[in-house]
C-alpha cells in the first residue's frame, strides 16, 4: 500500500465554502454530451435542409416579386414554381412540430429517472456538492442550453418562411407554423424538458418517463393550439370585414336588424328558393350565397386577430411556457430536496 | 470520546410499512463499527439516514459533531459506497476520477491514481467494464480520496468473492490506520468482521438490539454448557439464547468471567458471531448502553 498522508483537517468546518457552482459544467457536459449531441445533430440536419429550401423559397418569391406585367404567363409559371415550395414548406414544418418533444423528452426526463433507475443518484446525491444544488446546476444548464438552440433554430424556420408570410396568404397564427418562431419553439423545447424532468422524477426510470413526456406534451401543445391561443387576446370583431389572408378568423357568424341569427336559419334561407331555382331552370349563373344573404338584410360577421398581433401572441406563449416550464423545474428540485431515498 | 454518528430517538417510516422504530444510537469515533442484521432489518435505512440520502419520520440524525446529517458540512465530511457500489458504467476511471473532484472540495488525485495503480485497474476502462472486485475498490478508491472523517460503506462486500473481500478489507484497515478514518460498514456476512470490527450494531426488525463496544460485549457475555434438563435453574433475564442439542444444552448468557458457574456446567467465552447469532435468534433480547445486565447473578 501507498503511504497515505494524512490530511490537514481543520476541524471547524462549520462555515463551510460550498463547492463552486461552475464545477457542475464539466460533470453536465461529460453526463449528457451524448443528449446534447443528438439534439445538436437533429438540429443540425434540419438546420441544413432548412437553410437549403429557405434559398430555393427565397430565390421562387424573388423571381415572382421581379416578374412583369404579373399576368403574363412566364410569371404565373413563377408563381406556379413559388406555390411549389410553399406547399413543401408546408409539409416541413408538420413534421417540424414533434422536434420540441423530441429534445426535451430525450435530454430532459433521463436526467434524473436514470440516476433513480441505475442507483447512481447515492453517489451523486453523497458528494459534497449537495444533492439539490447539483440538480439545479444540471437542469439549469441543460435547460438554457436546450431552449438556446431552440430559439436559433426557430429564428431560422421565421427565415425559411418569411416570403410565404410576405406573400399574405397564409396567417402566421396558422396551428402548424406559430409555434415554431424563434419565442415559442424554445418555449415549447424548455416546457418539454421540464415536463421530461419531472416525469423522469416521479416515474424513476427512463423509458416510462420519456412516454409520458411524448403524452402529456403532446396533449399540453393540442390543447394550446385548438383551444387556448384564440383566447389570448379579445379577438376583433367586423362586420362585412375585408380581412387580408394574414389575418387569423377565429368567428364567423350573421345578424339581421341587429340580432343574431343561428346557423340553422342561415342554411334555410340559403336553401329556400333562390339559389336552387335558378339552378333548376339551368341558368349556370353563381349566386355567391354572402352577396345573396347580404342583399336579403343579413350582416355578416367575423372575429379575428390581427396579424399586427403575431409578436404579442408570441410573448404571450412564450411568457406562460416558461412560467409553467420554471414551476415544474422548481418542483423537481424541491422533490428532490425532501426525497426520501 | 467523540460522537460521529448520533439517532436521537428516530423513527423512519416508508407509507405503511416501519423501517426503523425508536432508535438511538451513538457511535463513537475511530472505530470500524460493524452495522450487522438479517435482510430487511433496517440496516440500509439506518445507513441512508446517516449519510442524509433519507430523512427520518421522527427524530434527528446528526453526524461529525452535531452536524444534521445531510447537511453540506456532512457531506463534506462523509464518504459513502452504497451497496453495489454505483458508478456510472459508461464513464472511464479517469472520467469518475474527474467527476469525483469535481464534486467536492477535497479530493487526493496522486493518492487515487496510485492506489489503482496498486490495484491494477487501468484509467482509460470504463466502469461498467471492471469487475465487481474492481467496480468495489473503485468506489472505496473515490471515496478515501475525498478525505472522509467518517466512511460509510453498506454491504460492501456482497458481490465480492472471497479473494476480493479479503482485499477489500484489507483496503479499509489500512486507511484506518493510516488515515484516522472512521468506518460503519453493513453487512449480514459475520465473518469478514470478526477480526475487524471494534463496535457492534445490531439491528433486527427495525429495533437496535445490541450496540457496543465488542471488546465490552464478549467480556460481558459467556457461553454455558450443561445438561440439558437443568436449563430451568436459570432465570429468563440474563441468559439471551438457548439451544439444546441431545443432552447438553448451550446457553449464551450475560455473565463476565469472574460470575459463578454452577456445579456440573462449563463456561467458554464467547465469539462474536455466536453473540450475533445468539441474538438474532431472540427477537426480544437486547444489549444496549443501561439495559446491559452483565453483571446479574446466572445461577438461581
Amino acid at each position: 500500500m501507498t503511504a497515505l498522508t494524512v490530511p490537514a483537517r481543520p476541524e471547524h468546518e462549520a462555515s463551510l465554502r460550498p463547492v463552486p457552482w461552475r464545477q457542475m459544467a464539466w460533470v453536465t457536459w461529460r453526463q449528457h454530451r451524448m443528449a446534447l449531441a443528438g439534439v445538436a445533430a437533429l438540429l443540425g440536419v434540419l438546420a441544413v435542409y432548412l437553410w437549403l429550401a429557405g434559398l430555393q423559397v427565397h430565390h421562387a418569391y424573388a423571381a415572382v416579386a421581379a416578374c412583369h406585367p404579373a399576368s403574363s404567363p412566364a410569371c404565373r409559371d413563377l408563381l406556379g414554381d413559388f406555390n411549389t415550395t410553399y406547399a413543401k414548406a408546408e409539409a416541413t414544418a408538420a413534421l417540424l412540430q414533434v422536434v420540441p418533444v423530441l429534445i426535451g423528452a430525450f435530454a430532459g426526463a433521463p436526467v434524473l429517472a436514470r440516476e433513480l433507475e441505475t442507483g447512481t443518484f447515492r453517489y451523486a446525491w453523497t458528494q459534497g456538492f449537495g444533492r439539490w444544488r447539483w440538480t439545479v446546476a444540471k437542469l439549469v444548464l441543460l435547460a438554457v442550453t436546450v431552449a438556446a438552440a431552440a430559439g436559433a433554430f426557430g429564428a431560422l424556420f421565421s427565415w425559411y418562411f418569411g416570403p410565404i408570410f410576405a406573400e399574405g396568404d397564409e396567417t402566421p397564427f396558422a396551428p402548424t407554423v406559430f409555434d415554431l418562431r424563434a419565442v415559442t419553439f424554445a418555449a415549447w423545447t424548455l416546457a418539454a424538458f421540464a415536463i421530461g424532468a419531472l416525469a423522469g422524477m416521479l416515474i424513476r426510470r427512463v423509458v416510462p418517463a420519456i412516454a409520458a413526456t411524448l403524452a402529456i406534451w403532446s396533449g399540453l401543445a393540442i390543447t394550446a393550439g385548438i383551444y387556448l391561443r384564440q383566447h389570448y387576446l379579445t379577438p376583433l370583431a367586423a362586420s362585412n370585414p375585408n380581412l387580408s389572408g394574414s389575418a387569423w378568423i377565429t368567428g364567423q357568424w350573421y345578424t339581421k336588424g341587429g340580432k343574431p341569427v343561428s346557423q340553422s336559419a342561415i342554411s334555410q334561407v340559403l336553401q329556400g328558393d333562390p339559389v336552387q331555382r335558378i339552378g333548376a331552370h339551368g341558368l349556370k349563373q353563381t349566386i355567391n350565397p354572402v352577396q345573396y344573404l347580404a342583399q336579403h338584410g343579413y350582416t355578416s360577421w367575423m372575429s379575428y386577430q390581427p396579424a399586427s398581433r403575431f409578436w404579442t401572441f408570441q410573448w404571450i406563449e412564450g411568457g406562460w411556457l416558461l412560467a409553467l416550464s420554471l414551476l415544474l423545474i422548481a418542483a423537481t428540485i424541491w422533490l428532490v430536496r425532501r426525497r426520501a431515498a | 470520546m467523540n460522537t460521529l454518528v448520533q439517532l436521537e430517538n428516530v423513527t423512519k417510516r416508508y407509507g405503511s410499512t416501519w423501517a426503523l422504530r425508536e432508535c438511538t444510537l451513538a457511535i463513537p469515533g475511530g472505530r470500524m463499527a460493524a452495522l450487522v442484521g438479517p435482510n430487511g432489518a433496517g440496516k440500509t435505512t439506518l445507513l441512508n439516514l446517516t449519510v442524509g440520502l433519507a430523512e427520518p419520520t421522527t427524530g434527528g440524525v446528526t453526524v461529525l459533531g452535531g452536524r444534521p446529517a445531510g447537511s453540506p458540512a456532512a457531506l463534506d465530511g462523509i464518504a459513502f459506497v452504497a451497496q453495489d457500489a454505483p458508478l456510472y458504467k459508461n464513464l472511464s476511471v479517469a472520467d469518475m476520477l474527474h467527476m469525483t473532484r469535481s464534486l467536492n472540495r477535497r479530493f487526493d488525485q496522486p493518492f487515487a491514481e496510485a492506489r489503482l495503480g496498486e490495484l491494477g485497474i487501468p484509467l482509460k476502462r470504463k466502469a461498467g467494464k471492471l469487475s465487481g472486485g474492481q467496480q468495489a475498490q473503485l468506489a472505496l478508491t473515490l471515496a478515501l480520496a475525498r478525505r472522509p472523517r467518517l466512511l460509510v460503506l453498506d454491504e460492501p462486500m456482497a458481490m465480492l468473492d472471497p479473494i476480493a473481500r479479503h482485499d477489500f478489507m484489507a483496503s479499509v484497515v489500512t486507511a484506518m490506520a493510516a488515515d484516522g478514518v472512521s468506518v460503519v460498514l453493513s453487512s449480514h456476512v459475520m465473518a469478514e468482521l470478526e477480526r475487524v470490527a471494534d463496535y457492534l450494531i445490531l439491528v433486527s426488525r427495525g429495533r437496535v438490539k445490541v450496540a457496543g463496544e465488542v471488546e465490552d460485549l464478549l467480556a460481558s457475555h459467556r457461553v454455558l454448557t450443561g445438561p440439558a434438563d437443568e436449563t430451568g435453574r436459570y432465570a429468563e433475564q440474563p441468559v439471551v439464547h438457548l439451544r439444546r442439542a441431545e443432552a447438553q444444552a448451550r446457553l449464551l448468557v450475560r455473565a463476565t468471567a469472574g460470575d459463578p458457574v454452577p456445579t456440573g456446567w462449563q463456561a467458554h467465552p464467547v465469539g462474536l458471531e455466536e453473540l450475533v447469532l445468539g441474538y438474532l435468534r431472540e427477537p426480544g433480547a437486547e444489549a444496549l448502553h443501561g439495559s446491559s445486565r452483565a453483571g446479574q447473578e446466572v445461577a438461581k
